[in-house]
């Protein structure tokens, strides 16, 4: 089971509608529906993901996030909006967080952390863009085009007046260190946090 | 069995037909005392009815959807890419059933059935169908048969309006609705080129009012243009460039207005092998259904109104090149659907075939479709055991 899931499946409360950007293969919309009955709908491009959605029974909508807009869906429309490890991949995340706190009462939102210790390292001692475990790509071929730190997010949340509830780091392999937890932003690979509108 | 036919066909079919004598109160306002309804069935009904499913046809289909008449039929039903042992609807789990629509031209009542009233055929005079009433005529199909609930109802272009208005119009009766290469109603350019089908026919000087069975001729011409002005609407500049070019069917111009591009070759080809199994009467009420197909006016102009009162789960589908009714039209579907908060898939498939792209088994289509529909067996085998 993918550690991030039960990470999330608390701040979603049962019965309630969840819209999930970059579903996947819908492992979490599943693990939704079956922990708390909610009603789930993923957003996806991929092809092998839709089809591994409907295999699923997770509801899935063939929808490209960077070319297609969000105004099909109205204000408020669903109670949770989720976003897991896509954030860093779409052409405008701070428009994408606009629009999902314009859909959702709630946003939950995951992504890697730049700032790590592993990724300055590299970038301090190599001098090259960091590859590893996490972000195992090229900066000519990655899909991670906006990468960024807990401390950028964190700074434009502010900006846009978000306010975050809640925030859970994690570091490798999903396990949550006392480390990560004094220094998130050097120690934690990843952030779950869970946004509103103020 | 015969064994020349694939291993994953449903081989030889006989149509059935049943007779109605409970009176039929059609949206038009004018009433049908009495009819028949000719539809064939593959795989087996389970003991508890539970894995029926419905097949809605198109414009111009029937209900030989799969498998084949005789031994020496040349080309199985009209969706055997789909339906068959081992195909997304998968005749070893489902039980499917096929009908010929009221006011067809294959079997069922319709304008070239002979008007108990009159003891003439009812040619014009047979009362325009809606896809209301259709729905109507096949839940008493689906009472004759035992069925109470279809498993999935499944339908592409007209089909899928048919399949859309069960949804509503039966939401206890229909477990899934599969609704593909459709639209919520016909948009200005899809009447207009229903229009211009239908002049086609009414100028023909052999209609004679829709009389044509009368006078013992057939109004070919008109039949023919029809039949070439809406193929055109299925296909996609793409497919057609792709199967005819500017090919010419001699090496150079001939400097005249007959045939010389394989193209026209071609659409003359359709029309008149269209003109000679359809009928007149049946093409201009089948256009006439699609036009008036509106499921949202019955619900103050709203779809999410409309889909609130459904009870399945949706499976819709579009494809890139149809530009009759284009992927943008199925999303208008999807969002009222997710507004109504119902379970709804979508996938917008990348195929070069336009319109037509429903009939033809292209990769992921087939997957999704499969994918999907061995969901609604995996419910059906689990609710049963």
């Amino acid at each position: 089971m993918r550690a991030d899931l039960g990470l999330i499946e608390p701040w979603v409360e049962p019965n309630t509608n969840v819209l999930d950007l970059g579903c996947g293969d819908g492992t979490l919309l599943a693990y939704l529906q079956n922990k708390k009955t909610v009603q789930g709908y993923g957003l996806e491009i991929g092809e092998h993901e839709i089809t591994e959605c409907i295999r699923k029974g997770v509801n899935v909508i063939e929808h490209n996030l960077d070319e297609q807009d969000l105004k099909r869906f109205a204000d408020k429309q669903f109670d949770t909006v989720i976003m897991t490890q896509a954030l860093q991949a779409v052409r405008r995340p701070d428009q994408l967080l606009d629009e999902m706190l314009r859909l959702g009462r709630q946003g939950i939102v995951t992504f890697p952390n730049f700032g790590h210790w592993s990724c300055r390292r590299y970038l301090l001692f190599k001098g090259r863009m960091p590859v590893s475990k996490t972000l195992p790509y090229h900066w000519y071929d990655t899909p991670n085009i906006h990468l960024c730190t807990f401390k950028d997010f964190e700074a434009l949340c502010e900006q846009k007046g978000i306010r975050i509830v809640n925030r859970t780091v994690v570091s490798f392999a999903y396990e949550t260190t006392q480390m990560a937890l004094r220094w998130p932003n050097l120690f934690a690979e990843l952030a779950i946090y869970r946004i509103v509108k103020n | 069995m015969s064994s020349s036919f694939p291993d994953d066909s449903v081989g030889l079919v006989e149509p059935k037909s049943l007779k109605f004598k409970q009176a039929l109160k059609l949206v038009c306002g004018k009433v049908l005392d009495q009819y028949e309804l000719v539809y064939e069935t593959y795989g087996t009904l389970n003991s508890t009815q539970s894995n029926a499913i419905l097949i809605c046809h198109a414009l111009s289909g029937d209900h030989h959807a799969a498998g084949y008449h005789h031994v020496d039929e040349k080309k199985p039903g009209w969706w055997d890419s789909c339906i068959g042992p081992g195909k997304p609807i998968d005749t070893n789990r489902f039980f499917v059933v096929s009908l010929n629509n009221l006011g067809g031209c294959n079997g069922s009542t319709g304008p070239n059935h002979s008007n108990p009233e009159t003891n003439e055929l009812y040619g014009p005079d047979f009362p325009i169908v809606t896809v209301q009433d259709w729905v109507e005529s096949q839940a008493r199909l689906a009472d004759a048969l035992n069925i109470h609930k279809w498993a999935a109802v499944v339908g592409g272009s007209l089909g899928g309006m048919q399949a859309l208005r069960w949804s509503l119009a039966y939401p206890e009766r229909v477990g899934h609705a599969v609704v593909i290469a459709s639209t919520p109603k016909l948009t200005a350019q899809n009447i207009a080129f229903n229009e211009i089908a239908r002049k086609a026919i009414t100028s023909d000087p052999d209609f004679h009012d829709g009389h044509y069975y009368r006078h013992q001729t057939v109004p070919t011409k008109g039949l023919i243009l029809a039949r070439m002005i809406g193929h055109i609407t299925y296909l996609s500049d793409e497919s057609m460039g792709e199967k005819f070019g500017r090919d010419l069917k001699t090496q150079e111009f001939n400097f005249g207005y007959g045939v010389e591009f394989e193209v026209e070759s071609y659409l003359n080809y359709q029309g008149k092998r269209f003109s000679e199994t359809f009928d007149a009467n049946t093409y201009l009420l089948m256009t006439r259904a699609l036009d008036y197909f509106d499921p949202a006016a019955d619900f103050g102009g709203s779809l999410e109104s409309a889909f609130s009162r459904a009870q399945c789960s949706y499976l819709v589908v579009s494809f890139s090149t149809d530009w009759r009714f284009s992927p943008e039209r199925s999303e208008v579907l999807v969002e009222a659907m997710v507004k109504a908060k119902k379970n709804v898939s979508y996938a917008e498939i990348d195929a070069p075939h336009g319109h037509d792209a429903f009939l033809i088994p292209t990769p992921r289509y087939m997957a999704i479709f499969s994918s999907y529909m061995d969901r609604v067996a995996n419910e059906v085998e689990h609710s049963e055991s």
